[in-house]
């Protein structure tokens, strides 16, 4: 149906030129390249996840301390602006990690994944982890071919976190509330930042944890394990 | 800023459908509740049509407020804000309308005839 007037012509004039329906989702291209990452992965036998979080919450130390206690062969690709240094410090951890810098841009799209999981070349039966652009806006809207989400939020950044972020917050499979052993340095009130999260996620299971001692850390492999 | 990414992908995907046919008027349709910025869009769009067939091209934007449906008590209610809140408390619902991202339309600029539908690609 045309979209100016109602009409059932597919094109024609309206006082200048021809309009043509076009009715093609923004994201069809992402969303059409993340569906072959994700049968490609299903293929191997791989399961990948994208971890999101603000710049700074832990991502990368708790991919670190994850990679060597999962007990599955893992890889990672790191996604940032620029710099390779958490490509680095994962490799350092003992295992294939190829980093995407972005750039300009604020996220990792399925394009870039599909070049970076190339690379990497992921053993069947293993587990990828994606740490996107610290960001808690833009990678929301990007399907990745992830088997599922992971937003990491830490005690440092304050409970309503997840109210201000909604958009993503919204997408998580699992919530990871980090830096726990800093609970009693800090002003933190966890039954809020609880309510602040039903409030946008109502069912994703919520872990907390600390990348550093590895408190919590066990629930996080068994759901990765599950 | 995935406002720019996006627009880029708008001209992107036009510009392979019509090739360099002149563009007179796009039109987009951008949910409410679905976190992308119109005004970024607008912004980025003078910026990423300078130089393509797109150049000059008005464009249209249809925001579609937020409706969503209860999984709780099963009321559909009306809402642009992103924290979807059933007037009973539950914020376990559905959304069914309002994170629309699409390309509705484009107009030609006069003069340019429609492609082939033999050349249009999907
Ligand atoms: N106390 C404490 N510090 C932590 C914990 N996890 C990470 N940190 C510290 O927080 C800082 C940032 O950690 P990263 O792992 O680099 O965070 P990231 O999310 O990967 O950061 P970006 O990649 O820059 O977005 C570092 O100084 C870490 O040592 C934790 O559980 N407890
Ligand atoms: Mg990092
Ligand atoms: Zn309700």
């Amino acid at each position: 149906m045309c979209a100016t007037c109602g009409c059932s012509d597919h094109s024609h004039e309206h006082g200048g030129g021809t309009v043509i329906d076009l009715e093609e989702r923004l994201l069809a291209r992402n969303d059409h390249l993340a569906s072959h990452v994700r049968e490609w992965l299903a293929g191997i036998e791989v399961r990948a996840y994208n971890l999101m979080s603000s710049p700074g919450s832990g991502k990368t130390t708790l991919l670190e301390r994850t990679v060597r206690e999962l007990g599955l062969p893992c890889s990672v690709i790191e996604g940032d602006q620029e710099t390779t240094f958490d490509a680095d410090r994962i490799r350092a951890s003992g295992v294939p990690a190829v980093q995407v810098n972005t750039g300009a841009g604020c996220h990792l799209d399925a394009v870039m994944v599909r070049k970076a999981l190339a690379e990497l070349d992921p053993p069947a039966g293993s587990v990828v982890f994606i740490e996107n652009v610290g960001n808690l806006v833009c990678p929301g809207l990007f399907d990745l071919g992830e088997n599922g989400r992971v937003v990491i939020m830490s005690v440092t950044e304050g409970e309503d976190k997840p109210l201000k972020y909604p958009h993503l917050v919204r997408t998580g499979d699992i919530v990871l509330l980090n830096k726990v052993d800093l609970l009693p340095y800090v002003d933190f009130d966890r039954a809020k930042f609880l309510r602040c999260l039903r409030q946008v996620n109502p069912h994703a299971p919520v872990l907390e944890v600390s990348a550093r001692t590895g408190e919590g850390l066990a629930d996080w492999y068994e759901w990765l394990s599950r | 800023m995935h406002e720019l990414s996006l627009t880029q992908g708008v001209v992107e995907a036009i510009t392979d459908r019509l090739g360099d046919r002149r563009v007179a008027m796009v039109r987009l349709e951008i949910g409410k509740l679905s976190g992308v910025v119109v005004d970024s869009v607008r912004f980025c769009f003078d910026l990423v049509v300078a130089g393509t067939s797109l150049e000059g091209a008005r464009l249209e934007v249809v925001e579609p407020g937020g409706r969503a449906r209860c999984r709780d008590c099963s009321a559909e209610f009306l809402s642009d804000d992103p924290i979807l809140l059933c007037p009973c408390g539950s914020s376990d619902v559905e959304v069914l309308a309002g994170m629309e991202l699409l390309i509705k339309a484009v107009q030609l600029a006069p003069g340019e005839v429609v492609p082939d539908v033999r050349d249009v690609r999907v």
